[in-house]
């Protein structure tokens, strides 16, 4: 009991000299609270698009092959299909048709896709819920609906209209906001493609241990390709955003950089203020232990405080209000852009980095130049 | 109630650990309530035999990045640099980094 009243006597000390220096430390708390929330933003972020594309891509094609020439993609002859096919493991080969339209009206890129469920209804497509808001014209901009019409610039400069038979759901907006899915007729009118060519082919095999054989063996056959195994495109969405690389980056060092600054100040030297407070409890009868006693509650009271709400803001900053502070940075110079809201994937090892990464250094921070202080002759620190 | 000030920060402290905990319920509920949309989302991935995730849409390289090819981003123009904002946040698909090692 002794030994809880002691500390809390301690802290309420340190609580009160916090408070004769306000507005120091609210500015202080402040600081840190915004170094760790652009931390956590980053690390919830990151973790959450990471883990929402290892489970929507868990189902995309097992492997890919696209055809390169002089360097670049280009159209694949669909008589590779049948070679490939009789490589032993594959179970199915399929072509699929897919580019880019940009829509000089609206001014955005759609990505247009034959769908073999449309193959009998010529004439007809099926939009993403971005591609209904972005398609509208005029002053009066109003969503696409059902049965509209949208004309499309065929390669030739004709106009080629299609009409809207339904829109994919708003919930699928992370993979399909700009997608625009038509019949194989209409893709081959509007961009020209010979029947005889596809723009890359799909794969099942039997045996998923089989694929870097096959893919291989691809490779061999047909040396002008390039296969992507569904575990490479697993892997990229993880690279993609890895806090080592990209923007990501710029953004942590510069927190962490502030942070550097906020830890190295206060690790480097304390206020003549703050010497001369030693000094006088130091003169009063406080041991040494007391004094970092009493500098470890300060340290924990400004981190844990700014640690709490800096956590918490990120938490709702991503999740909540769909990383309102990243979306110019993410839009870029994209006309279209997804409203998604991210699944919150957080846990305990992502707290536990961001705790050990702030709160100790600071923390630690505090105490060293205290004991430095607190050692020496109170006499000689109260004439500093 | 509260006349010291070690009692507030104690309650301070326990509103803040609520907080975190709060964190977690929130995200295992969210987690819950949107597992039929991720199911769809996986769905219209398979049936419609997608490859990436519509997040940039700007450059072709960055909305497809695991079709792209290393040099891509400079094709417009022998010396053009890489121009494009969502260029400079996305890391090299490292698939990319490896078949050219080949």
């Amino acid at each position: 009991m002794g030994y809880i009243n002691k500390q809390r006597n301690i802290l309420d000390f340190t609580l009160s000299s916090l408070g004769r220096r306000k507005g120091k430390n609210l500015a202080l708390v402040a600081v840190y609270t915004f170094v760790i929330f652009l931390l956590a933003s980053v690390l919830f972020f990151t973790h959450s698009i990471k883990k929402e594309a290892s489970l929507i891509l868990q189902d995309a094609p097992e492997m890919t092959v696209q055809r390169l020439v002089a360097g670049r993609q280009d159209l694949i002859p669909k008589r590779y299909i049948d070679s490939i096919r009789k490589i032993r493991g594959v179970q199915s080969v399929a072509p699929r048709l897919w580019g880019y339209y940009y829509d000089a009206l609206s001014g955005t890129n759609f990505t247009l896709m034959a769908n073999k469920d449309l193959k009998d209804r010529v004439g007809e497509i099926i939009i993403g819920s971005g591609v209904s808001w972005r398609s509208g014209t005029g002053k009066g901009k109003k969503a696409i609906r059902k049965n509209d019409i949208i004309p499309f610039k065929t390669y030739d400069g004709s106009a080629l209209p299609l009409k809207v038979k339904g829109i994919l759901s708003f919930s699928s907006e992370l993979v399909t906001t700009d997608l625009i899915l038509v019949s194989e007729t209409d893709f081959r009118k509007i961009f020209a493609i010979p029947h005889d060519h596809a723009t890359d082919l799909v794969l099942q095999v039997r045996n998923s241990k089989e694929l870097a054989t096959i893919a291989a063996k691809i490779t061999q056959r047909h040396p002008d390709t390039r296969p992507i195994l569904r575990e490479e495109i697993l892997r990229t969405y993880d690279a993609v955003f890895d806090w080592r690389g990209g923007m990501i980056i710029v953004v942590l060092s510069g927190a962490v950089f502030a942070f550097i600054i906020l830890a190295w100040d206060k690790a480097t030297g304390l206020s003549g203020e703050e010497k001369r407070e030693i000094g006088i409890l130091k003169a009063i009868g406080w041991e040494t232990s007391d004094i970092l006693l009493m500098k470890f509650w300060e340290g924990a009271a400004v981190s844990l405080s700014a640690f709490f709400m800096g956590t918490f803001l990120a938490y709702l900053h991503i999740f909540l209000s769909s990383s309102i502070l990243f979306e110019p940075v993410l839009k870029g110079w994209s006309v279209i852009y997804p409203h998604f809201r991210l699944t919150p994937y957080i846990d305990a090892y992502q707290i536990a980095t961001l705790f050990f990464l702030t709160v100790i250094p600071y923390t630690v921070a505090t105490i060293v130049p205290s004991w430095r202080s607190a050692t020496v002759d109170p006499d000689s620190v109260m004439r500093m | 109630m509260f006349e010291r000030k070690s009692d507030i920060f104690f309650i301070y402290l326990t509103v803040g650990v609520s907080l975190i905990c709060l964190i977690f319920l929130d995200a295992a509920v969210s987690q819950r309530l949107d597992r039929e949309a991720v199911r769809e989302r996986r769905e219209i991935v398979r049936v419609l035999t997608l490859t990436d995730l519509c997040l940039f849409t700007e450059a072709r390289y960055t909305r497809h990045p695991t079709m792209a090819d290393l040099n891509t981003p400079f094709q417009d123009h022998p010396v053009s640099l890489e121009h494009f904002p969502s260029g400079a946040i996305m890391a090299v698909p490292p698939h990319l980094k490896t078949q050219m090692q080949r």
